[in-house]
């Protein structure tokens, strides 16, 4: 039975593709310019759409008084072991204020001290009630009268012609429509992603994850095919979390001082030092030489103190206060098990992403990068997201202003449209189909974990593995072409699945090609078990050339104001 | 966990259908009753909970990861959200979070 997908076109002056923190921020920095056309492009609906879905309940980056941006750079350097940019960790610090005032301004509720200055928690920290930050941020754009939002519209690719970016090709979720959007800028915003490997509960509560599973790296995946460059893939970011509901731990660790505690009784976080991969690693550590499991120790905090937690929970992860409200047992009477979760990929946390300037322009021109997307700024998170969006925007408005952008060639754009056409309208016609898409996606993550250093292998790999798991991703990759799609939104997972498999490709090149181990369970060489300064204090980046990933290091330059892409380390 | 969808209660809104950030909620028909096809690709984020009006959504812990049966809805009152937890004994427990209070933690 043929179906076809009816095209609908749009134009505009810039793009953004996702509606999370970081495209919400970019849309409002454009929305001071009414003159400028936007659409922002968001495969669910802006409101809830994103990390953010649940809430947050700190700022984590936020330069707290008596502290400066270069202190916030040094500390996410060092946190990274030296594999970050100075000028894109300045210029987002920069941004982190500002973006706080702006949710304040837009109706976040900010913890005060009396004074009215923001009470921090810790030194880079600010409390809010971030149950409700995305609909503030998506109520805001909504109102914008030069962005139009488009929900249920998820892109898939950009339109490339190697050198330049013209729009975005992209399929209705619920429609049987192929969206093509020429633009004369483009800002991928779509988040990291989830879903490579297999999670820690692999059965019915396969999604209960740490980041959201519907972040599946599309914008990873369209920069790569569009053959723009990538860096640090290879950092993966793997988070400590409460056991069964991969609840954030430093909510708790923060918040009631409690300490990591092994079986044993003993605390164990200073003999592996207190960085966010140090920390992981104790954990993994004291599991793996048989004295978990661990936990953060809880026991003996107030009643207060135990229904302030419920409370913060219920704001960011309402299933951890499920859980202790149905067990019986709440954090003043038992401790609270820990555990790691599977590895993301994630700008946002660790420095993954695409490749660019000062100003977030990828090496593509016409394409820039914010948010978890965005590569070489790791601990970002909420407010540097958004200080991205905002740089991001400027120097989109820039080019747009200065109309430097060659317009998409006809022959170019046609090509995008028919392809997608094509693979979507075989998808949609096929009767039958051996394979699901949930079944590759299940042998892909069970190819990660086992030869990409996954939950089971302890997170560790080496040669072998990796070149046999990047042999079943390639075959994987080979199957997914095959499938059958019943309707739109299982030709959604379809691309879902496709922009997981290359983006597990590119990420095992990348831990092939760093020959060290440098952070721990984030990126663990079973070859190389030392940090190699010497030949490894540089980036791992990478391209597509030909179908292949090809593998750039770039020196880490130090002190640099702005990076052109001229200049570039 | 995931969610669970009271047939009776729902009126075919579609709220938590428009929110859901999966897209994972669907209605039988224009105007029909909200389902969730696949339950186990919910990631418990709570936005539909919130959107309900009719209290027809609750939440559950899958007993993979420990779920003892309670289940969870949410009722916006304005100026705070109110949770709802139903143990499997019956009894009931409600925590009230303003929305003008920021978190102690």
């Amino acid at each position: 039975m043929a179906k076809s997908l009816r095209e609908i076109r749009f134009g505009c002056d810039v793009l953004i593709i996702g509606g999370g923190t970081a495209g919400c921020q970019a849309a409002l920095t454009l929305g001071e310019h009414p003159s400028v056309s936007v659409i922002v492009a968001e495969k669910a609906n802006i409101k809830r759409s994103g990390c953010l879905a649940a809430g947050v309940n700190a700022l984590n980056a936020y330069i707290v008084p008596g502290r400066t941006p270069e202190d916030y750079a040094e500390y996410a350097r060092n946190d990274a072991a030296g594999i970050a940019r100075d000028d894109l960790l300045l210029s987002a610090a920069r941004g982190f204020n500002r973006a706080a005032e702006r949710l304040e301004s837009l109706g976040l509720v900010i913890l005060k001290n009396r004074d009215g200055s923001y009470a921090a928690r810790g030194n880079r920290n600010i409390r809010i009630n971030g149950e409700n930050i995305k609909p503030i941020l998506a109520g805001a754009v909504s109102k914008l009268e030069n962005v139009r939002v488009l929900n249920r519209v998820n892109i898939v690719d950009c339109v490339a012609d190697g050198e330049n970016v013209f729009g975005a090709v992209g399929l209705g979720v619920d429609e049987e429509i192929l969206y093509v959007f020429e633009a004369r800028a483009v800002i991928c915003a779509t988040g990291g992603a989830s879903g490579l490997y297999r999670p820690n509960s692999p059965g019915f509560s396969r999604h209960r994850m740490w980041y959201p599973p519907f972040n599946t790296g599309a914008g990873y995946a369209m920069g790569i095919r569009a053959g723009a460059e990538m860096t640090t893939l290879e950092m993966r970011f793997i988070a400590l979390r409460c056991r069964d509901t991969i609840a954030p731990t430093g909510t708790i660790a923060q918040g009631v001082g409690a300490r990591q505690v092994n079986s044993l009784g003993e605390y164990y976080e200073e003999r592996y030092g207190l960085s966010t991969w140090e920390r992981l690693r104790g954990a993994v550590e004291e599991s793996r030489q048989g004295r978990g499991p661990c936990y953060l120790r809880t026991r003996g905090i107030t009643p207060d103190q135990e229904d302030q937690l419920y409370r913060a929970y219920l704001n960011m992860a309402p299933a951890q206060t499920l859980k202790w409200l149905e067990s019986g047992s709440g954090p003043h009477e038992s401790d609270v098990e820990i555990e790691g979760t599977e590895p993301y990929i994630v700008g946002g946390h660790t420095a993954s992403g695409y490749w660019t300037d000062t100003g977030r322009r990828a090496t593509l021109r016409g394409l820039y990068a914010a948010g978890d997307v965005s590569g070489g700024c790791p601990q970002k998170y909420v407010t540097g997201a958004m200080a991205e969006g905002e740089i991001a925007a400027l120097s989109a408005l820039r080019q747009v202003e200065g109309d430097l952008t060659p317009r998409a060639s006809r022959d170019v754009l046609g090509s995008f449209v028919e392809n997608l056409r094509f693979n979507v309208e075989s998808w949609l016609g096929r009767d039958r189909a051996i394979f699901t898409a949930d079944d590759i996606e299940e042998a892909m993550q069970t190819a990660m974990d086992r030869g990409a250093g996954g939950i089971s292998s302890g997170y560790r790999y080496n040669n072998a593995q990796l070149a046999q798991a990047g042999e079943r991703i390639e075959a994987l990759e080979s199957l997914a072409g095959d499938l059958r799609a019943a309707d739109m939104r299982e030709a959604v997972r379809i691309c879902e699945l496709k922009e997981r498999l290359l983006l597990c490709r590119s990420v095992i090149a990348h831990l092939g090609a760093r020959k060290e181990t440098r952070w721990g369970p984030f990126a663990d060489h079973a070859d190389y078990p030392k940090r190699d300064d010497e030949n490894y204090l540089k980036f791992v980046n990478s391209r597509m050339i030909n179908g292949k990933i090809e593998i750039i290091y770039r020196d880490i330059a130090r002190g640099r104001e702005v990076c052109e892409h001229s200049n570039r380390p | 966990m995931s969610i669970r969808i009271d047939p009776d209660a729902c009126t075919g809104c579609g709220l938590c259908a428009s929110v859901c950030p999966g897209s994972l909620i669907t209605l039988e028909a224009p105007g029909g009753r909200a389902c969730i096809r696949r339950p186990g690709d919910c990631w418990g984020c709570a936005s539909c909970l919130k959107e309900c009006r009719s209290g027809a959504i609750s939440y559950f812990l899958g007993a993979d990861i420990g779920g003892d049966g309670a289940i969870m809805s949410v009722r916006d009152e304005g100026r705070a959200l109110e949770w709802i937890f139903r143990r499997r004994d019956g009894t009931v427990l409600r925590i009230s979070v303003r929305r003008d209070e920021s978190n102690a933690y």
